[in-house]
């Protein structure tokens, strides 16, 4: 009997401990395909910790399911090579090496398909202009919002299916924020889902499909963003003083 | 010093710098990748040119059983961690890897025991034989501990050090070998005499540092090993895995290495456990480069052989103190040029 898993990612009470401190406790949350979802939360709600557990860099207990298949087990390899990508709050670029070189790398797992590699830094070059103009600069050198394209062009060089972003927004100047929440949302376009954790979450709640509230390891509200951005308890707590 | 003298000392000086230089630039590529300062590097030197001094007085070599013996265990350490972690479909991979391609030297050596094989297949063998040394030890005393601290990694390379020399006590004897030169030519260059084996030294230096650029700058696999050594995280969260691009590492180490070790056995009578100290040497080179830097470790490297070899003509007897004593300075001027990267990383805005 075959049936279409019906979520893209589907957490199911999902924990993760710092030794005895558990930093996140039984998180259920889904994504759909094509859909972007948020997680809001105040600063050590323990979203990055989610997220890395997701990712495979943190060890966690509870059930993940990506595409119908349990991710328990498996190594932070080859989550990337079933199309599961991390953009972390450092980035984490190769600082010396050139912005195109970063972007190669970002195929890596595509490496053998060389007409995909340069579709994809046609398609990356299209989205960040700025990169193109920077393809020989070391990575290291560019700007915090160039860092922050790059590591975005980077994961989409491998062409991933479900995005992970964490605090894309941080450090960076209001007017580069929108324009990478523009990009974000752009990328809906390309098939890709995503699961966005952010501090900025007016931004993010403008951008996401559907929302979840992350308070202290656990899931306290959750909706459909348009619904989230009214609700009373979240303009109160998290949208108050931000227009 | 007049400047005959010192010209036949500066010859003299590149030559044993070249030397230095391949493997001055493992180490880096081995400590940069996968974080362990490989102790044993220099004993990879040693082992080639024994090697080659076993098979040309038709004798079979240690290397054999050792090969053997290290691809065995890392065989069995492979499957049970496999089986353990129910990765049945990994095995034919792990087999061949490990069981049948790090195999095949030894056994075209067992198997040409008794004849005579021309002189470039001695060579080639000894390379063979010496190539899978270091990434089954990668695999065999390193991989289980890949999360540990840098110290504890050096701990444990000083000790595989100490086991590979002393084995090497047992395969090839206390005494000293020479190997055959490739060429017994001699050149006059302006009243100083070059022969062609330091000729030879310096252009396989020159032609290995050569491809191991284009290597890191070309190539996607090479581009791979540098972002791993760049960002060991950031490397695992585009699928590169540490310890693919680890064992590339420690293979073309080894290459390197075994091609030192076949140029030097030609000029100088080796030991059990000469490989030790031209290791060390190699590693005040690489030091110059901050264990990063590949042109200035080779520039280092070949200044620690100048250093050598005038240090000789001024005091045989305390040229080691000279050389070493360049720590210090070298160290100084490192600590002083350095810029501080401890902020960088944190800087986002």
């Amino acid at each position: 009997m075959i049936q279409l898993p019906q979520y893209l990612l589907d957490v199911c009470r999902l924990s993760v401990s710092y030794g005895k401190v558990e930093a996140v406790r039984d998180v259920s949350l889904h994504v759909d395909r094509g859909q972007i979802v948020t997680i809001i939360g105040p600063n050590g709600a323990g979203k990055t910790t989610l997220l890395s557990a997701l990712m495979g860099t943190l060890p966690s207990h509870g059930e993940v399911f990506y595409d119908g298949a349990a991710l328990a087990g498996t190594e932070i390899e080859d989550r990337v090579e079933r199309g599961l990508c991390l953009v972390p709050e450092k980035r984490e670029l190769f600082a010396d090496m050139p912005v195109a070189d970063n972007l190669l790398l970002g195929a890596y797992t595509r490496r053998h398909d060389a007409a995909h590699v340069r579709r994809s830094f046609e398609l990356v070059y299209d989205r960040f202009p700025r990169l193109k103009e920077r393809r020989g600069q070391l990575a290291g050198t560019l700007s915090g919002g160039e860092r922050q394209m790059l590591a975005l062009g980077r994961a989409l060089m491998g062409e991933p299916r479900l995005l992970m972003l964490d605090e894309p927004s941080l450090g960076l100047a209001p007017l580069i924020v929108r324009e990478i929440f523009q990009i974000i949302s752009s990328l809906r376009e390309l098939g890709v889902s995503i699961l966005l954790v952010e501090q900025n979450a007016r931004a993010a709640l403008e951008t996401a499909d559907y929302g979840y509230v992350l308070e202290t390891g656990e899931i306290s509200l959750e909706g459909k963003a348009s619904d989230l951005i009214h609700d009373a308890r979240v303009t109160a707590t998290y949208l108050g003083g931000h227009d | 010093m007049d400047i005959q003298i010192a010209s036949i000392l500066a010859v003299d000086g590149i030559a044993t710098g070249a030397i230095y230089v391949l493997i001055a630039l493992g180490t880096v590529l081995i400590f940069s990748v996968t974080r362990v300062m490989f102790v044993p590097f220099g004993d990879l030197a040693a082992y080639s040119a024994l090697t080659l001094a076993m098979l040309q007085t038709g004798q079979l070599p240690g290397t054999v059983m050792l090969v053997s013996v290290l691809a065995g265990i890392a065989l069995l350490m492979e499957l049970t961690s496999h089986l353990r972690a129910g990765k049945a479909a990994k095995i034919p991979k792990a087999i061949l890897y490990y069981g049948i391609l790090p195999v095949l030297p030894p056994l075209i050596a067992w198997l040409s025991q008794g004849t005579v094989l021309p002189f470039w297949a001695q060579m080639l063998l000894a390379l063979a034989l010496v190539l899978p040394i270091a990434p089954l030890l990668d695999r065999i005393a390193f991989r289980p501990l890949a999360d540990a601290s840098v110290l504890v990694l050096l701990i444990v390379a000083v000790a595989v050090h100490f086991a590979i020399s002393g084995l090497a006590l047992l395969f090839f004897g206390p005494e000293g070998y020479r190997t055959e030169p490739i060429s017994r030519a001699i050149f006059d260059v302006g009243g100083v005499i070059v022969s062609a084996q330091t000729l030879l030294v310096v252009l396989a230096a020159a032609a290995f540092s050569g491809l191991l650029y284009l290597y890191f700058e070309r190539t996607i696999s090479g581009k791979a090993l540098k972002a791993t050594s760049s960002n060991r995280l950031g490397a695992r969260l585009v699928g590169i895995r540490p310890q693919v691009t680890g064992t590339i590492a420690y293979l073309l180490g080894g290459l390197l290495g075994g091609v030192s070790g076949l140029l030097i056995g030609p000029v100088a009578t080796l030991y059990y456990d000469s490989g030790f100290l031209i290791g060390l040497k190699a590693f005040v080179g690489a030091v110059v480069g901050g264990l990063a830097s590949y042109p200035l470790t080779a520039l280092g490297a070949i200044a620690v052989g100048l250093l050598e070899s005038f240090a000789s003509f001024w005091s045989s007897q305390i040229k080691e103190t000279i050389v070493f004593s360049a720590l210090i300075p070298i160290l100084i001027w490192r600590s002083l040029a350095a810029p501080q990267h401890e902020e960088e990383e944190e800087d986002i805005a």
